[in-house]
């Protein structure tokens, strides 16, 4: 008996859901295309593919569970690598010795997350002590940042980086891509973070009801800065992985990836209205965007049909979601009448 | 007595942002006396009737309450299907019967997006995200992905039709294009809706209070589906009229825009929660972006800074007035 | 009789209403004359609510008969039930805030008549005239946003006069509004009635609009258990009928003589809101604030706890300045506060009641940076037990709870926190009789263990049921100061009035 009503809180779960439609997606790649998409080569290239995005979608999800969203996500990933490469580029020289490249690529890296922590603690304050609704601080904020990038660049691409810088973005530590590595350290801490302390609890209550949060003394102030400050810090992480991969740093890389952040955080079953999200979900949905648009790509199908199905994906399940919303609506009033 | 000026005008974003356009003409001239001609005006304005129509859309969506990101992708697709269908099968097409099949095939995807919104009730930012890469998607993977210079004749004779031109005494070279026409008519008709009719006033109403447009009897379903539609029908115009000016079919034009529009219309005083907006704004903001966009050199910003002289606005924009209801509340106790 | 009821602009009969199995109306008769008020009083779930929404067709009746104006309706819907005059002006009052005064009260006439067009002279027009038909002056060019709450109303009550209703419906219509404001509404009321409307006052509290009604229809637990004309009922009466029950005779514990002063108040003052507001508050004192709706009350117990900043004043506990306008501080300091709103204050409604409860103490649970998940659920079990929370599982959402149970658990929150001071807005609104007096059980409790408690409330069988001493508020400043268990009800009411 008991044991039912837990399998069925697991199946109506949104994220039975996705595993579900992570696996289908899996099996159904694997049936079309079985020598190519379970190569290992093919599943190494997906590895390295995939975090960088993913990673986005973290930041994403932590500020869309309180209510609010991180449109400057991208830019904050660009002005932390454009920062990271310009120290890259003004203290080192191929030449250099490993040893006192990484030293000056550690450095880089600190300021390139000192970048992210600053640019959340922009878009905290802007928004919890100036009281803009998310969205524009974000969109202002992150042309702010961009454009920072851009005039530090004049706009073009900041190249020449040591050997060493190699590490974040292709090296393989255990037989793992170092960035599906730090995807999932990101992803552990941020599950734990939301779910094991007192910060994480709070923000989730304050996503549900940030009324009800202000009058049980929760400082929020204090609690919109640290998100976003995370949020920020996430970013840099993945621009540092797009740097590496790209062995270059520029203020328009992956412009396309604000877009896929928001997408697969929703579709990760976050509530663009705070209150709800939980990392598992975002994993999957992760998972299922790069085990589609990988398996297309073996299926010779072009990159911009697998915009249209992400789109398609989105409100796909969008539909199942609230449409179980509705009905859940619907009996919640019956028996309060 | 007659109040000449509204209560709050000196509280207003309007007055706020022609301020600060005025503050850099100001400035503009001073260091280049050539600033305020009208060969200046005559490029500002060409360069502001493509994101000018796209902002009337967005202000309409935002005073309904909701928030559309997927006009660009409308008005890419619009005016790439429409050329590509002028070119397979009547390439001599008159220019406004391309314009009239740019507009239906912008309706058709606003009616999309109206459906999803209106009648499934989702969020409109998701569902607008989501149709976004659809048609960006659905464009590029079957209608095509090459940009086309060979127009249809009828386009590049419309970007030819001029209003007026003639050259300044100094010498400079100046033109109004036929598209101006467009803009106003857009305005002309957006504000007819909006102030004379009972379907514009229950757009305000609904993005006051949907609950209450409903229990007076408001068809909010229907009138949510309009606002799409035409949207997406402003955003078909805007793409066939960017195409046809710039003399150029290119599929990835215009898609990354949509923020920046948003941010135009917001600086104009619309706000996200719905229900306020005005047209005076809208043009206003549109002015002050695009001025900042083509003009910044003058005052001795470099252009590359442009991106964060907007970025600032917008913080700036919003910031002051959110600041100051902030305020306003906690006096208010 | 039959007479009567053929002239009856509303009458319903037998009227029975079932939601998925839950009789929320059964067998009710109710009729309405035109030009008459009637008083639909009863408690929260009694089903008056239901009664309004199948009047105006929100909600089908499930069984009985419906006439309006002599005209009988099987299918009704907002719509025939507007066209056939009724209005509800809802507690909100469903107004357009960023539309002027003059749109919103044509608004629905214009859309009535199918009109295509938008035409401001005749807006206008139709605004004035209604306005004049009530003689109240308001900017039509006004924003409804910036209208004080009173002016509101007056806007909603000309839009449905303006729709030509024959009954308005109003929705507790006196709770927002000062004494002068009421006086007003009752002189319209006269008015409109004189005119032939009729009105349907839905309320708990109804003291206010008896005198200007003719009718009284109690409704309890779905059924009709009282009818009769207003002359025959009285606050005491009304409440018996409501509730089934004489409220016992409770007056509050009696206080140690030599209990330490907890409290000290000095000279609190917000410009607009309040002014030198000074008390003391004993430890294991009940102290009462009363007043009507904007006296300033709100604004003080707000003040109290940090959520307002007031101008000037002080505020100390056990000997230790409180810092104002801090709410993080007050509660270190060991202050509660259960705001007046459960649903949209006090409450996170999707979330679970051990999530409820716990947020009051996080902090006391982490150690090396993680939560001790299971010291906050043995902590919020125990304190759900000793408050007698009827929960199924404290995993469940706090919306799956009754009222009463849903307010236990906004105390336990702060209960958890052992603290000194607790104040109390509104604890009982809208749970049922039966944990309205547990409540006050766990009041006098928690005072007799020696937590200082203020408690916000116009409810005045609850003040003199649980207050040693009764603070009276007006226009932001303290007028009186009495003494509980020697002042009764009808004195209470007199210096709340005067």
């Amino acid at each position: 008996m008991s044991n039912q009503t837990i399998m069925k809180n697991v199946t109506s779960a949104p994220e039975f859901r996705l595993l579900v439609i992570a696996i289908s997606v899996f099996v159904l790649m694997s049936v079309l295309s079985p020598d190519r998409f379970l190569s290992s080569q093919n599943l190494t290239s997906m590895a390295f593919q995939f975090p960088e995005f993913a990673i986005l979608a973290l930041a994403m999800t932590l500020a869309m569970m309180t209510g609010g969203i991180d449109l400057s996500v991208v830019g904050i990933a660009n002005l932390s690598a454009v920062v990271a490469a310009v120290i890259l580029t003004t203290f080192t020289d191929p030449a250099m010795p490993a040893a006192q490249s990484a030293l000056w690529l550690t450095l880089a890296v600190v300021a390139a997350l000192c970048v992210g922590a600053l640019a959340g603690v922009t878009n905290g304050a802007l928004i919890a002590f100036f009281g803009l609704p998310p969205i524009l601080a974000t969109v202002g904020s992150g042309l702010v940042f961009t454009g920072f990038a851009i005039a530090m660049t004049g706009g073009s691409a900041v190249m020449g980086f040591p050997g060493t810088v190699a590490l974040i973005g292709n090296a393989q530590i255990f037989g793992l891509p170092v960035p599906l590595i730090l995807f999932a350290i990101l992803a552990v801490v941020l599950h734990l973070i939301l779910t094991r302390t007192a910060f994480g609890l709070r923000v989730t209550m304050y996503g549900a009801n940030p009324l009800a949060a202000l009058y049980a003394a929760v400082d929020i102030n204090r609690m919109l800065l640290k998100v976003y400050v995370i949020a920020g810090m996430f970013s840099s992480v993945a621009g540092l992985i797009i740097m590496s991969r790209a062995n270059s740093a520029k203020a328009d890389y992956g412009s396309s990836y604000l877009l896929l952040a928001v997408l697969i955080a929703v579709l990760g079953g976050v509530n663009p209205y705070g209150g709800y999200g939980r990392v598992i979900g975002v994993v999957l949905a992760v998972l299922s965007m790069q085990f589609l648009s990988s398996g297309l790509n073996m299926l010779q199908v072009s990159n911009f049909a697998r915009e249209l199905i992400w789109g398609a994906l989105l409100i796909f399940v969008m539909v199942i979601n609230t449409q179980a919303l509705a009905s859940l609506r619907d009996g919640f009033g019956k028996t309060v009448k | 007595m007659k109040r000449w000026l509204p209560k709050d005008f000196w509280t207003r974003n309007e007055t706020l942002v022609a301020g600060v356009i005025v503050l850099f003409c100001i400035i503009a001239t001073l260091s280049d006396p050539r600033f305020l001609t009208i060969t200046t005006v005559s490029d500002l304005l060409r360069a502001a009737i493509v994101i000018g129509i796209l902002a009337v859309g967005a202000m309409l969506v935002l005073v309904s309450g909701g928030i559309d990101v997927s006009f660009t992708a409308i008005a890419v697709f619009a005016m790439y299907t429409s050329t590509v269908l002028s070119l397979a099968i009547w390439p001599d097409m008159p220019w406004p019967l391309i314009f009239v099949i740019a507009v239906c095939l912008g309706a058709l995807l606003g009616a999309i997006n109206g459906f999803f919104i209106a009648f499934l009730k989702l969020p409109t930012l998701i569902v607008t995200l989501g149709t976004l890469s659809v048609f960006r998607g659905f464009l590029l993977t079957f209608i095509g992905s090459q940009r086309i210079s060979d127009l249809p004749p009828a386009m590049r004779d419309f970007s030819r039709g001029v209003l007026a031109r003639g050259t300044t005494e100094a010498g400079n070279f100046y033109s109004i294009p036929w598209a101006a026409l467009a803009l106003l008519f857009v305005i002309v008709l957006t504000w007819f809706i909006l102030h004379k009719t009972m379907l514009g006033r229950s757009i305000y109403a609904i993005g006051g209070s949907v609950e209450s447009a409903r229990r007076v009897g408001v068809n909010v379903k229907w009138t949510q589906f309009f606002v799409y539609v035409y949207v997406g029908a402003l955003a078909g115009l805007a793409g066939i009229i960017h195409g046809s000016v710039g003399r150029m079919a290119d599929p990835f034009s215009l898609v990354g825009l949509e923020l920046s529009v948003i941010a135009a219309v917001v600086l104009g005083g619309a706000r996200l929660i719905g229900g306020y907006g005005t047209l005076t704004g809208t043009l206003l903001g549109v002015a002050l972006i695009v001025i900042v966009q083509n003009s910044l050199i003058v005052v001795g910003i470099p252009t590359t800074w442009q991106s964060v002289t907007i970025g600032l606005l917008i913080l700036l924009g919003t910031g002051v007035p959110a600041y100051r209801a902030k305020q306003e509340a906690a006096r208010a106790g | 009789m039959s007479s009567e009821r053929d002239a009856a602009f509303i009458d319903l009969r037998a009227i029975t209403k079932r939601y998925a199995g839950v009789t929320a109306l059964q067998d009710v008769d109710f009729t309405v004359q035109p030009g008459e008020a009637v008083c639909l009083a009863g408690e929260n779930g009694s089903g008056k609510s239901t009664l309004i929404k199948i009047i105006s067709g929100v909600e089908p009746a499930t069984e009985g008969t419906i006439r309006i104006a002599g005209q009988e309706h099987a299918v009704l819907n907002p719509r025939i039930s507007a066209a056939a005059g009724v209005m509800v002006i809802f507690q909100d009052f469903s107004l357009f805030p960023n539309l002027s005064v003059a749109e919103n009260i044509a608004f629905a006439t214009q859309l009535s008549t199918r009109e295509r067009f938008f035409k401001p002279a005749a807006t206008r027009q139709i605004a004035r005239k209604a306005l004049d038909r009530i003689g109240v002056e308001i900017d039509l060019d006004a924003r409804v946003e910036t209208l004080p709450v009173a002016q509101k109303q007056l806007v909603a009550i000309c839009r449905a006069l303006a729709s030509e209703a024959q009954l308005i419906i109003m929705d507790e219509p006196t709770t927002a509004l000062t004494e002068k404001e009421v006086r007003r509404l009752q002189g319209i009321i006269r008015m409109l009635k004189e005119e032939g409307v009729a009105v349907i006052f839905v309320s708990h509290k109804l003291a206010e609009v008896l005198d200007v009604s003719e009718k009284v229809v109690v409704l309890r637990n779905g059924k009709k258990v009282a009818e009769g004309p207003a002359s025959e009922f009285n606050t005491q009466s009304l409440t018996y009928h409501m509730t089934g029950r004489d409220v016992p005779d409770v007056t509050p514990r009696t206080r140690r003589a030599d209990a330490e002063t907890l409290m000290h108040v000095n000279g609190l003052s917000k410009a607009g809101s309040f002014e030198d507001i000074n008390f003391e508050l004993k430890s294991g004192e009940v102290m009462g604030i009363t007043g009507l709706l904007g006296c300033g009350r709100t604004s003080v117990a707000k003040a109290l706890f940090g959520l307002v900043a007031p101008d000037r004043g002080t505020i100390t506990l056990a000997g230790q300045t409180v810092p104002t306008g801090d709410p993080q501080a007050a509660s270190r300091a060991r202050i509660g506060y259960v705001p007046e709103d459960r649903l949209t204050e006090g409450l996170f409604l999707s979330q679970s009641i051990l999530r409820n409860v716990a947020i009051g103490r996080l902090d006391a649970h982490t150690s090396g940076g993680f939560l001790n998940m299971n010291g906050l659920l043995a902590e919020a079990t125990e304190w759900l037990q000793r408050l007698k929370v009827k929960a199924p599982d404290v995993q469940a959402p706090v919306q799956s709870l009754s009222g009463g149970n849903q307010q236990r658990v906004a105390l336990a929150r702060w209960l958890s926190r052992a603290p000194r001071v607790l104040i109390l807005n509104g604890p009982s609104v809208g749970v049922d009789v039966g944990s309205k007096a547990d409540i006050h059980d766990i009041i006098r409790d928690l005072a007799s263990q020696g937590i200082g408690i203020i408690l916000i409330s116009d409810d005045l069988p609850e003040l003199l049921a649980t207050c040693h001493r009764i603070l009276v508020m007006r226009d932001g400043r303290i007028t009186d100061t009495l003494e509980g268990g020697t002042v009764t009800e009808e004195e209470l009411a007199h210096r709340l009035a005067s």
